[in-house]
C-alpha cells in the first residue's frame, strides 16, 4: 500500500517555522535560564527576524505557489506584506528594550508572545482557507491581548487587556460567523473554491452577501475602522508603549492581506457590494479619525485617533477597484509603519526621560533638544500629509487611485477631513516650538532608538522626495494578484 | 542652472542646519552670503533669457514618478521670472532687516527663511502639476514656524489661522490637479495647456484651483487670515508674506486657470470682477479704521491685490502686464512700508499709530523714504504703482467701464488711509518721551531701503525693461486665454 504524502511544501513554510521554533526556544529559554538571559533573548529575537528576512528574500520572485491543500499562499504580495510584518515587528522589538528594562517588563514572554503573533499574522497573510486566516487571526489576537495587558500591576493596562480581548473576541466571533454562512452558501472555505462559485453562479444568496459583510465587519474590527474602533484609544493609551507601537502597526498590515485576499480573490465579483460599504466605513473612520483627535490631550489617545483616520484612507486605496488604488494599500502601509514607529519611538526616547504621555509636557522640547524636535514635527507634518514627506506620497496615490476610479466626492470628502486633521498635528508641533517650559529634557538616546529613528526618519525624507523605488516594488507586487 | 537658484538656498539651510554650531552671528553671514548668491545667480538667469521668445527656457527634465508621468520638470518665461527675481530680491533684504530684530534661536529661524526661498522660487519654476503643488505646500512649514515661533503676542493663532486656510484651499486644487492629470493624461503644465476639457469640466477644475489661489492672493471673503499673519509675524515675515506669497495666487491664475481654463475663466469674469471690486472698497474702508500701522497695511494690501486680479481677467494686454507688474510693485512698496514698520517697532516695540507723532522730527531721513513709499502706494505718477495701475485701469476699461470707475474709487480711498497715517505718523509734535529719544535710521537700514526706492522709481520713470521681459510671454498667454477651446453652450444647462 502506498502512502500518500500529504502536500506539505516546507520551504515555503519556512519563515513561519522558523519563527515558531525561535519563539519556543525563546519560551524554553525563559522558563529556565530565567532573568539573567533577558538581555540574550532580545538579541536572538531580533536576528531571527533578521534571519527570517533573509530566508523569504531567498524565495523572492518565485511563481506563486500552494501548499498544504490550497490552504497556504505564497505569491507576491504575501511576501510584500510579510516583509512589512517583519519589519513592523522587529522595530518595535528593537525600540522597546530600554523601555522594558526602565519598568522592569523585560521577561522573557514578551519577546515570546511578539514572535507567537507575528506567525499568526503571516498565516493570515498567507491564508488560501478562511479557516486558515481565522487561525492565524485568533494567533495573532490572543497574543496581542496579553501583551496589552503585560503591565499587569497597573490597572490600566490590565483594563486594556480585557477590554480588548472581550471586543476581540466578540469580533472573531462575528467573523467566525460570517465563516459559517459563507460556508453554508457555497460549500467550501477555500478562498479560491468561493471565487469560482462566485464565477459560475447564476444568482447571489442573501446569505452569502451577509457572510460576507460579517467577514469584512470582523476584520474592520481588527484595524479599527470606525464605527468598530471604540477600543482603540483605551487599549493604545493602557496597553505599555512599547506595546502600543506593535498594536498600532502589526495587525494593520495582516488585516488589510486579508482584506486583499477575502476581497480581491474570494469576493472579486460582488465589488458592487462591499465597495461601496467600505466606502462609508472610510468616510466614517476619516470623520472619527478628524474630529475625535482634536479634544485629545494624551498622545497615545491621539495617536490611537490619527491611525483611525489612516485606516480612513487605506480604505479608499482598497476600495477604488483598480491596480493604481492597491498598490496604494501598500505604499501607504509601508510609509505609515515608518512613521508610526519614527512618533513612538520617540515617545520611549522622552518617557526615558520621565516625560509623560501628556502632549503638553512636550512644551519647550525644541529649545532644549532641537534635534529631537526637529523629527517629532516631521513625523507629524508627514502624518498630516504634508509634502515633501513620505506620509504625502502615501496619500497623494490614494487619491490619484480614487480620481482614476471615478470617485471624486470621496477624494474631496477625505481631502477636507485631512485638513481638519491637520489641525491637531499642528497642535503638537505648536507646543513643541511654540510653548515655553522648564523641563531640561535632559535624557540620552540610546543606539537602538538612533537606529530607529535614523531608519525611519530617511525613509520619511526619502520616500517622500524619491519614491520611485517604492513605488516599482508595490506595482511589481500587485501587477500579479490576484 | 534654475535648479541650482531654486536649491542654493536649501542647501544653505542644510549646511546650517548640520554643520554650524548655534552661533547667531556665523547664522546670520551664512544666510546673508547664500541669498546674496541666489540673487546674483537670478541676475544671470535674467542675463541669458531671450525676451523675445514666448517660450519656457532654461528648461530642466528628469524623471520622477515615470509611471504616471510626472516629472521633475522647470523651466520659466516672461511671466515667472519676474517673481524669481523679486523673490531673490527680497530675500536678502529680509535677512538684513532680521539682523538684530531677531535674538532668539537665530540659526533655526535662518533655516527657516532658506528653505522658504527655495520652496517659493521653486513654486514659480515648476512646470510639473505634482511639483508645484508639492513646492506649494511645502512652503507651509517654514512659514508656520516663523510666525509661530518669531512672532508676536497672538502668533500661535494666527500660524494656525494661515496654515488652515491655506491648507483647506489647496487641498481642494490638488483633487482638481489629479483629474486634471488623469483627464490630460499628463502633469506637464505646457502640454496641459493645449488640452480641451470640457466646458462643465473646466467650470469644477476653476473652482478647484479658485479655492486655493483666492485664499492665497487673498480675495475677498477668505482674505481674513491675512491681517493676523501680518501683524503676528515678524517684521521679515510680513515681507515676505506681503511681496511674495500673496503673488503665488495670482500666479496661480495667471499660469493655469487662464491658459488651461480659458472658456471657465472667461465664464467666471464677471464673479471675479464683483469679488475684486468688494476687496476694493471695503478692505479700503477696513484700513481706514485701523489702528495698528501693519494691520492697516495688510488690508491696504488686500485692497491692491484686487487690482490685480482685475488686470488679470481683464483680458487684454495692458490689464494682464499692468496686473503682472503691480505685483512686483506691490511687492516692493509693501515689502518697503513693513520694513519701515519694523524699523520703528525695533524701537519703540509698538505698532499702534496713535503712540508715534512727530517722527519727522527726530528721523529726516526715515521721513523721507517714509514719504516716497506712502506716496508710491498711493499711485502718484513717477512712482512704479502708478504704471501698474494706469494699466490696470487701461485694461479694465476695455473690458467694462463700470468696473474701472468702480475700482478708480479705490484709489481715492488708498490715498485716503495712506495720506491720513502718514500725518498721524509722522508730523504733528512730539508728544511722547519714547518718540523724542528715537534716533534717525542706521547705515543698515539705508541699505535695506536703496534697492526698493531704486526699483521704485525706475519702474515709475522707464518702465519698459520690465515689461519687455514679459510682452512676448503675455501676447501668449491672451492667445491662449482668448481661445475658444470649447463652447459656452452647455454653461445654461449646468446652472
Amino acid at each position: 500500500m502506498a502512502v500518500q504524502l500529504p502536500d506539505m511544501n516546507l520551504v515555503l513554510l519556512s519563515p513561519e517555522i522558523f519563527i515558531a521554533l525561535l519563539a519556543m526556544v525563546l519560551l524554553l529559554m525563559s522558563a529556565w535560564r530565567g532573568k539573567e538571559s533577558r538581555g540574550l533573548m532580545g538579541t536572538l529575537a531580533i536576528g531571527g527576524l533578521l534571519l527570517a528576512g533573509l530566508l523569504l528574500a531567498g524565495h523572492s520572485g518565485s511563481a506563486p505557489a500552494t501548499t498544504l491543500g490550497g490552504g497556504f499562499i505564497d505569491d507576491s504580495m504575501a511576501r510584500f506584506m510579510k516583509m512589512l510584518l517583519l519589519v513592523a515587528t522587529g522595530l518595535p522589538l528593537l525600540m522597546s528594550r530600554d523601555y522594558l528594562t526602565q519598568h522592569d517588563l523585560d521577561s522573557g514572554e514578551y519577546f515570546v508572545l511578539s514572535l507567537f503573533s507575528l506567525v499568526g499574522a503571516m498565516t493570515m497573510v498567507s491564508a488560501g482557507s478562511f479557516l486558515v486566516l481565522y487561525l492565524g487571526l485568533e494567533l495573532m489576537s490572543l497574543s496581542i491581548y496579553v501583551l496589552a495587558a503585560y503591565q499587569r500591576d497597573q490597572l490600566r493596562s490590565s483594563e486594556a487587556g480585557l477590554k480588548y480581548f472581550i471586543l476581540g473576541s466578540l469580533a472573531s466571533g462575528i467573523l467566525l460567523y460570517g465563516i459559517s454562512l459563507i460556508y453554508g452558501a457555497t460549500g467550501t472555505v477555500m478562498i479560491a473554491g468561493v471565487g469560482d462559485f462566485l464565477k459560475a453562479a447564476t444568482h447571489i444568496s442573501p446569505v452569502l452577501l451577509l457572510g460576507a459583510a460579517l467577514v469584512v465587519i470582523g476584520i474592520c474590527f481588527k484595524v479599527a475602522a470606525a464605527p468598530f474602533h471604540m477600543w482603540a484609544p483605551d487599549v493604545y493609551e493602557g496597553a505599555p508603549t512599547s506595546v502600543t507601537a506593535f498594536i498600532a502597526i502589526m495587525p494593520k498590515v495582516a488585516a488589510f492581506a486579508a482584506f486583499f485576499r477575502i476581497l480581491l480573490e474570494a469576493f472579486a465579483l460582488l465589488h458592487a457590494h462591499w465597495g461601496p460599504m467600505l466606502q462609508l466605513l472610510a468616510v466614517a473612520s476619516l470623520a472619527a479619525g478628524a474630529f475625535g483627535a482634536i479634544a485629545q490631550s494624551n498622545i497615545k489617545r491621539l495617536l490611537a485617533y490619527s491611525s483611525i483616520g489612516h485606516v480612513g484612507f487605506l480604505l479608499i486605496g482598497l476600495t477604488t477597484g483598480n491596480l493604481l488604488g492597491h498598490q496604494s494599500v501598500l505604499i501607504y502601509l509601508t510609509i505609515y509603519i515608518f512613521m508610526s514607529v519614527g512618533a513612538f519611538c520617540l515617545l520611549l526616547v522622552l518617557n526615558k526621560g520621565g516625560i509623560g504621555d501628556e502632549i503638553q509636557d512636550y512644551a519647550g522640547l525644541a529649545k532644549k533638544r532641537p534635534l529631537l524636535a526637529f523629527l517629532m514635527s516631521m513625523f507629524m507634518f508627514s502624518m498630516a500629509g504634508i509634502p515633501p514627506l513620505a506620509g504625502f506620497i502615501a496619500k497623494l496615490y490614494v487619491l490619484m487611485a480614487a480620481v482614476h476610479a471615478g470617485m471624486i466626492g470621496l477624494a474631496v470628502i477625505s481631502v477636507l477631513f485631512s485638513a481638519v486633521g491637520a489641525f491637531y498635528y499642528l497642535r503638537i508641533v505648536k507646543i513643541i516650538y511654540f510653548d515655553q517650559s522648564e523641563e531640561p529634557f535632559a535624557m540620552e538616546v540610546g543606539l537602538s532608538h538612533r537606529v530607529v529613528l535614523a531608519v525611519s526618519a530617511f525613509v520619511v525624507l526619502v520616500g517622500g522626495l524619491f519614491p520611485s523605488r517604492l513605488l516599482a516594488w508595490t506595482q511589481a507586487t500587485m501587477q500579479s494578484f490576484p | 542652472m534654475l535648479s541650482l537658484v531654486t536649491f542654493l538656498p536649501l542647501i544653505g539651510a542644510l549646511v546650517l542646519f548640520f554643520g554650524v554650531k548655534d552661533n547667531p552671528q556665523v547664522s546670520r553671514y551664512v544666510a546673508l552670503v547664500t541669498t546674496l548668491a541666489t540673487f546674483f545667480l537670478s541676475l544671470r538667469l535674467l542675463s541669458g533669457f531671450d525676451t523675445a521668445s514666448p517660450v519656457f527656457q532654461y528648461l530642466e527634465e528628469v524623471p520622477w514618478l515615470p509611471a504616471y508621468g510626472i516629472t521633475y520638470r522647470m523651466g520659466v518665461d516672461g511671466i515667472s521670472l519676474p517673481f524669481v527675481l523679486l523673490t531673490a530680491l527680497l530675500m536678502p533684504i529680509c535677512i538684513l532687516a532680521s539682523w538684530q530684530s531677531i535674538q532668539k534661536q537665530v540659526k533655526g529661524y535662518m533655516v527657516a527663511f532658506l528653505a522658504l526661498e527655495s520652496f517659493v522660487i521653486g513654486v514659480f519654476c515648476a512646470l510639473d502639476f505634482i511639483l508645484f503643488y508639492i513646492l506649494w505646500e511645502a512652503m507651509l512649514i517654514p512659514m508656520f514656524l516663523l510666525i509661530g515661533i518669531w512672532g508676536g503676542k497672538n502668533r500661535v493663532y494666527a500660524a494656525f489661522k494661515f496654515f488652515l486656510y491655506t491648507l483647506a484651499g489647496s487641498v481642494l486644487m490638488l483633487i482638481a490637479i489629479l483629474v486634471m492629470g488623469f483627464k490630460g493624461g499628463t502633469f506637464s503644465i505646457p502640454a496641459l495647456m493645449g488640452i480641451p476639457f470640457a466646458f462643465d469640466m473646466q467650470v469644477w477644475l476653476f473652482l478647484g484651483l479658485f479655492a486655493s489661489f483666492a485664499v492665497k492672493v487673498p480675495m475677498w471673503p477668505v482674505h481674513t487670515w491675512l491681517p493676523d499673519a501680518h501683524v503676528e509675524a515678524p517684521t521679515a515675515g510680513s515681507v515676505i508674506l506681503a511681496g511674495i506669497l500673496l503673488k503665488m495666487g495670482a500666479y496661480g491664475f495667471l499660469r493655469f486657470s487662464l491658459p488651461i481654463l480659458p472658456d471657465a475663466s472667461r465664464f467666471f469674469v464677471p464673479f471675479i470682477f464683483a469679488l475684486s471690486l468688494v476687496a476694493i472698497i471695503y478692505t479700503a474702508l477696513v484700513a481706514l479704521m485701523q489702528k495698528d500701522l501693519k494691520k492697516l497695511i495688510a488690508y491696504s494690501s488686500v485692497s491692491h491685490m484686487g487690482f490685480v486680479t482685475i488686470g488679470l481677467f481683464a483680458f487684454n494686454q495692458q490689464g494682464l502686464e499692468g496686473g503682472i507688474l503691480q505685483m512686483v510693485n506691490h511687492g516692493v512698496v509693501a515689502g518697503g512700508l513693513f520694513l519701515l514698520v519694523g524699523v520703528v517697532y525695533d524701537r519703540m516695540h509698538t505698532r499702534e499709530i496713535a503712540r508715534f507723532g512727530g517722527l519727522a522730527h527726530r528721523m529726516p531721513v526715515y521721513a523721507v523714504i517714509f514719504m516716497i513709499f506712502t506716496m508710491s502706494s498711493v499711485g502718484l505718477p513717477g512712482t512704479n504703482s502708478f504704471i501698474g495701475e494706469f494699466l490696470i485701469l487701461m485694461g479694465a476699461f476695455l473690458a467694462s467701464k463700470g468696473v474701472a470707475v468702480a475700482a478708480a474709487t479705490g484709489l481715492v480711498l488708498g490715498a485716503a488711509y495712506m495720506l491720513w497715517m502718514f500725518k498721524k505718523v509722522l508730523f504733528g509734535v512730539v508728544r511722547s518721551d519714547e518718540v523724542a529719544a528715537l534716533q534717525d535710521v542706521t547705515l543698515r537700514e539705508v541699505v535695506l531701503f536703496v534697492p526698493l526706492l531704486v526699483l521704485v522709481f525706475w519702474i515709475g520713470f522707464y518702465p519698459a525693461p520690465f515689461l519687455n521681459i514679459m510682452h512676448a510671454s503675455v501676447e501668449q498667454l491672451l492667445i491662449q486665454a482668448n481661445t475658444i477651446k470649447v463652447g459656452t453652450a452647455t454653461a445654461a444647462a449646468l446652472f
